[in-house]
């Protein structure tokens, strides 16, 4: 009898659920190696957890929302149960569209398939609004796999977060879809004249906020639909930052860019304007800020790789999303933009960080001489 | 002649794809093929007769002040062709705004200048400015063909997505209006042409 593996042309596609399943039996021949448990696939599974309670916490709040704009009474697993059935397709267009691709591309070029898809398909649809058309999303998924990750080489060579470029294409591709007060509650189209607008687009309009900081805080606010729930994410971070998956530098740096940029508007800003109407610390429950720097920020493959320049890009990250909120009406959210833009300068960072050192070293050298 | 001259700049050294020049242009005037096609062809223009001229002229410039020369002669052309178009074609000189005028600078010319019609006779100089033109074209029109289709669901401005699209949720994608597509796009021509011909990929 023909065993499974024994089939040629399926090799990646085999191989990949053959090590999915069971531990792979080849090790590394040569060379000392220090090994511990942590492999690829374990930091992916963590990060996955980790993004559990957000996520569940999202399905509720798609329920809440929808019932509390459409002015109906429902109960907790209504609720929940409402918002899992809107979310979960979410879920499957975006996995089953990226894993293809993975699995196809590994399969042409002979390589094995790898893990990396697990996390960004998780992502993607926490951070887009619970309402976008399915086919938008999954063209929006093939563009940044294929565009973002597979040209530069697959998993771990990519230049910008993935789920980010997903959203970042449907931001610019597909605006209507994205942005505005009409997308973020479930079912909100069909009801007339709500406006069912996030704190940061008040406040970006200078309207009075319509929501308590314990709301913002807790997540009972239309947002996309992971992003909400502060507690949530919070939650995540505990997760990650106790198992040492993702860097609390990044995490903390971000968070004190935010803040100091936040007080300067909020110090010279002029009177009336969005720098004025919201406070530094208040940035920080608002909007993405939460998710992207507990989530996307600390990607180790996008992000500065030394430690030094952890804190540097973190602190440009909390920054310029304080900035852009602040002085561009047209983005309402800058956490997006400032993720990928900071990607993009991660190996600059790197390079300067390790040019010092190498100064600093020769000059120590040269002193003891 | 050497049917070489003609045949490599549409494909093996295609000015766009293979040499990598005259991009700016290629992402600022393909939002709709309209104007890629008067594009292509200014272009495709320019190039030739200024080949042609400048090797009519090749034995006489001295080298020293070749460069100036060659502006002097490439200007000449897109001033008439910036004419030509503001006189006969008014609205779409006005959306190709400084396009025409910068053709000037776009390094495909001088660079067929220098690379070649000072160094040969001038019908084969004519040949290879047109043939280079024509390669630039070719891209210009895949790439504003893509561009206007997807971003706004028309060719030549006509409307080519039927309504039903649209009314059972089609939407037209608004990043192919904004020119980091073009550059996207020009990627992917880039793409699938090496993988067409193995020997441009570079080690």
């Amino acid at each position: 009898m023909k065993k499974i593996t024994d089939i040629k042309w399926l090799h990646s596609t085999v191989d990949a659920f053959d090590s999915f399943l069971r531990v792979p039996n080849t090790v590394t021949a040569s060379g000392v190696h220090a090994r511990d448990c942590n492999d690829l696939k374990r930091i992916m599974i963590i990060v996955v957890i980790a993004l559990v309670p957000a996520a569940l916490f999202g399905m509720f709040n798609v329920g809440y929302q929808h019932f509390l704009y459409s002015g109906q009474a429902a109960g907790f697993w209504q609720m929940f149960w409402y918002g899992f059935l809107k979310v979960l397709p979410l879920f499957l267009v975006s996995y089953i569209t990226g894993l293809a691709i993975e699995f196809g591309s590994a399969q042409i070029r002979g390589h094995e398939v790898n893990e990396g898809y697990l996390v960004s398909g998780f992502i993607i649809p926490l951070i887009v609004p619970v309402d976008v058309p399915l086919w938008i999303l999954a063209l929006s998924v093939v563009f940044a796999v294929i565009i973002g990750k597979e040209i530069f080489g697959g998993t771990g060579m990519n230049i910008w977060n993935p789920a980010l470029l997903a959203r970042a294409f449907l931001f610019f591709a597909y605006p209507s879809k994205m942005s505005g007060d009409q997308v973020w509650v479930a079912g909100m189209s069909q009801m007339d004249g709500i406006s069912g607008a996030t704190p940061l687009a008040q406040a970006a309009a200078c309207e009075p906020f319509q929501f308590s900081n314990w709301d913002m805080f807790a997540g009972f606010i239309p947002g996309a639909v992971g992003e909400t729930s502060v507690i949530a994410i919070l939650l995540g971070a505990v997760i990650l930052l106790w198992t040492g998956v993702a860097s609390w530098k990044v995490m903390f740096s971000s968070i004190l860019g935010a803040l100091i940029i936040g007080f300067i508007c909020n110090a010279a800003g002029p009177e009336g304007s969005f720098a004025a109407n919201v406070p530094a610390w208040q940035h920080l429950i608002m909007g993405g800020f939460m998710f992207g720097t507990v989530f996307m920020a600390t990607d180790p493959v996008t992000g500065a790789q030394t430690e030094g320049g952890k804190w540097i890009y973190g602190f440009l990250i909390g920054a310029l999303t304080i900035i852009i909120r602040v002085f561009n009406a047209g983005y309402p959210e800058g956490m997006m933009l400032a993720i990928l833009l900071m990607n993009t300068f991660a190996p600059l960072i790197d390079h300067c960080v390790i040019s010092r050192n190498i100064k600093k070293r020769i000059a120590r050298t040269n002193q003891t001489k | 002649m050497d049917k070489e001259i003609y045949r490599k700049p549409l494909f093996l050294t295609n000015p766009v794809t293979v040499l990598v020049l005259g991009i700016c242009s290629a992402l600022a005037v393909t939002v709709q093929m309209k104007g890629a096609c008067i594009m292509g062809l200014s272009v495709m223009i320019v190039t030739g007769f200024s080949s042609l001229f400048a090797s009519l002229l090749r034995n006489g410039i001295p080298n020293r002040i070749r460069i100036i020369v060659q502006l002097v002669i490439v200007a000449l052309f897109v001033i008439l062709i910036d004419q030509f178009l503001k006189a006969y074609m008014y609205d779409l000189s006005k959306s190709l705004s400084v396009y025409v005028g910068l053709i000037i600078t776009n390094c495909i010319i001088m660079g067929r200048i220098e690379a070649f019609a000072l160094g040969n006779k001038p019908w084969p100089s004519f040949v290879d400015g047109i043939a280079n033109g024509f390669g630039y074209a070719m891209i210009l029109i895949v790439v504003s063909f893509f561009r206007e289709l997807l971003g706004s669901g028309t060719l030549f401005g006509i409307n080519v997505i039927p309504q039903s699209w649209y009314e059972s949720g089609y939407m037209n994608n608004g990043l192919m209006i904004l020119p980091p597509m073009a550059l996207i796009l020009i990627g992917i021509i880039v793409w699938v042409q090496r993988s067409i011909q193995k020997d441009l990929q570079e080690k």
